[in-house]
């Protein structure tokens, strides 16, 4: 092969190149299948760059061939596949001494640590925590919430797929050394160890459970609860029972205390009740029951607790 | 609904249904999916609120080796659309959601049936590259997102064409208990898609940030925002301690420009998130 390029004519991928493959590989999972998974779109991906790096079309069609090999990592960790892949490709239609093996080897043995990477970043920290503020806004009726998650979304993985495929591209063979080095690891771990704690305060945020049933009712003493009868009228009473209320930290707006048994839990642990529905929930998915059917008798259960009075 | 929304509300759920697939944009997430079908079929308000509490449910729900997650697209598409025609605007939310979570269900039989299909697919593009043709070989890979796309475009023409009234009758003929129960239940089964996040990523490195984000919500005065950047700054904190980031503390003068930049590129990418 390499006496058939002329030496002064290398090709090179040029930045518009690298950006068109950047832009399909959007569509990477597009063609999933239970065969070889990823590798359609990983080879349509690759096309305008194979296109460019080799004009007979022999040559197109056995590119072609190799990239439609298994292949399936994390959609946005494949990004940095195809920089090192470029860089291989382009190498070689420059006449470099880089086999099929070469290839098939650098994308197998970089896919399956990258998606242990990609998979707690992306589905279990960025996308929660992005999510659960955008959620938490859209609950509050705001317009901006959906809007923010989408933008914000989108710039991060956009900004990682060009940023990570170029460094890919610019380190070419020597990426796989990187791996095994301490960077990529120490994103996992940052990224678990944030992950877990937005966890922790999402489940006391957003698993909630409230226990109707009442524990006691006391009868307060005078002084402690609000004298409707004793009230001046009109605006005047409302005025005084408000200030006399204090927003909850006042008098108390009747003479009986109810206390709930959720009161009584709020005060050892908020969110208690949360925490452990979502032990249990991990315990049973230990067990291989299905989440579905989790989901399910979750439904069942709050029904039927709710029927007798408990929740 | 007038027919233009009803094929937008359509074109709405192809896009969903692409995306459930892709992983990319992120338009099936309930949050944007649901207000995006309120929005055109002008009940932007209950749409959006649908979203915001069916994504509390759907944040964990990820597509990840054997773990099977119920599907994101058809729950948004699905509910949203039950919640529109219903015409009971913010009260339906509850039930809209307890009636979409099955629905998920389906979903997923749907996309295996998708990614079966496609097996055949990448055949033919199997034998377009054999004879160096790389337009069917593209063509072939829109056709199959296409296919994604109407895995969720079709059931959501279908609860389109079920007659509203019908599915107002049948939200209203439900009793209270059942439609308080299932709202109770809905707020619960948000805990099942943080179980499989945890599972994934529980070691005993991290329980504690775990502990301590779990204390520090019950503070309500902190926001969402406030929340992150405490966790994001515990775990840089920790790292660095741990000698992972920012080379050996120990090092000085010379070594420490050395372990500026290996700490550089990190921190570029901790700081994108």
């Amino acid at each position: 092969m390499a006496d058939s390029k002329p030496i002064e004519k290398k090709i090179k991928l040029s930045k518009a190149d690298r950006l068109s493959v950047a832009w399909r590989s959007t569509f990477i999972q597009g063609s999933w299948n239970y065969e070889r998974m990823q590798n359609g779109g990983w080879c349509y991906s690759l096309i305008p760059a194979i296109n460019k790096l080799y004009s007979k079309k022999e040559d197109r069609a056995a590119a072609y061939q190799r990239h439609l090999e298994f292949f399936n990592t994390h959609p946005y960790l494949a990004s940095p596949i195809l920089g090192v892949t470029l860089a291989l490709e382009e190498e070689r239609a420059n006449g470099g001494d880089v086999d099929d093996v070469a290839i098939q080897g650098v994308k197998v043995g970089m896919m399956g640590p990258l998606a242990g990477v990609g998979d707690p970043v992306f589905w279990y920290t960025v996308r929660p925590i992005l999510g659960a503020l955008g959620a938490s806004m859209a609950l509050a009726g705001n317009i901006m919430g959906p809007i923010l998650f989408f933008v914000l979304w989108n710039l991060i993985r956009w900004g990682f797929m060009w940023y990570t495929q170029e460094f890919g591209y610019r380190v070419g063979t020597r990426i796989t050394d990187d791996l095994s080095g301490g960077l990529l690891q120490a994103v996992t771990r940052g990224a678990s160890m944030m992950g877990m704690f937005v966890l922790g305060a999402l489940i006391e945020r957003w698993v909630t459970i409230t226990f109707v049933p009442v524990v006691s009712k006391t009868t307060l003493s005078k002084g402690a609860y609000i004298d409707w009868s004793t009230l001046p009228k009109g605006a005047a009473g409302i005025k005084k029972a408000l200030t006399e209320y204090n927003l909850g930290k006042g008098m108390a707006l009747s003479k009986i205390k109810v206390t709930t048994l959720q009161d009584n839990l709020d005060q050892l642990i908020p969110g208690l009740a949360g925490l452990l529905l979502t032990f249990l929930c991990m315990w049973l998915l230990k067990k291989k029951v299905s989440p579905i059917i989790i989901i399910l008798g979750i439904f069942v259960v709050a029904i039927l607790l709710h029927v007798i009075g408990i929740l | 609904m007038s027919g233009i929304s009803m094929i937008l509300v359509v074109i709405v759920a192809f896009f969903a249904g692409m995306e459930g697939i892709l992983d990319e944009f992120e338009l099936h997430q309930p949050v944007i999916a649901c207000t995006l079908i309120g929005l055109v079929s002008g009940q932007l308000t209950a749409g959006l609120m649908l979203g915001g509490s069916l994504e509390m449910i759907a944040l964990g729900w990820a597509n990840i080796g054997a773990a099977v997650a119920p599907d994101a697209a058809l729950a948004s598409v699905a509910s949203a659309i039950i919640l529109v025609q219903g015409g009971q605007g913010v009260k339906g939310i509850g039930s809209a959601i307890a009636i979409a979570v099955p629905l998920a269900v389906a979903g997923l039989f749907l996309t295996m049936i998708v990614r079966t299909i496609t097996v055949a697919i990448i055949h033919l593009m199997d034998a377009a590259a054999e004879k160096g043709n790389y337009r069917t070989i593209d063509f072939w890979q829109i056709v199959s997102i296409c296919l994604q796309g109407l895995r969720i475009a079709i059931p959501a023409a279908l609860l389109l064409v079920i007659p509203a009234k019908q599915v107002s009758a049948m939200l209203n003929s439900m009793p209270a208990w059942l439609s308080d129960g299932m709202s109770i239940g809905g707020s619960m089964v948000v805990a099942v898609g943080y179980a499989m996040v945890i599972n994934m990523m529980a070691s005993a490195e991290v329980w504690p940030f775990f502990a301590i984000g779990f204390a520090i919500a019950a503070i309500s005065e902190l926001t969402l925002i406030a929340i992150g950047a405490l966790g994001l700054s515990l775990a840089l904190m920790y790292l660095r301690l741990d000698g992972t980031i920012g080379g050996n503390n120990n090092n000085s003068g010379s070594s420490n420009s050395s372990a500026n930049n290996t700490g550089d590129p990190l921190g570029d990418i901790l700081d994108d998130y």
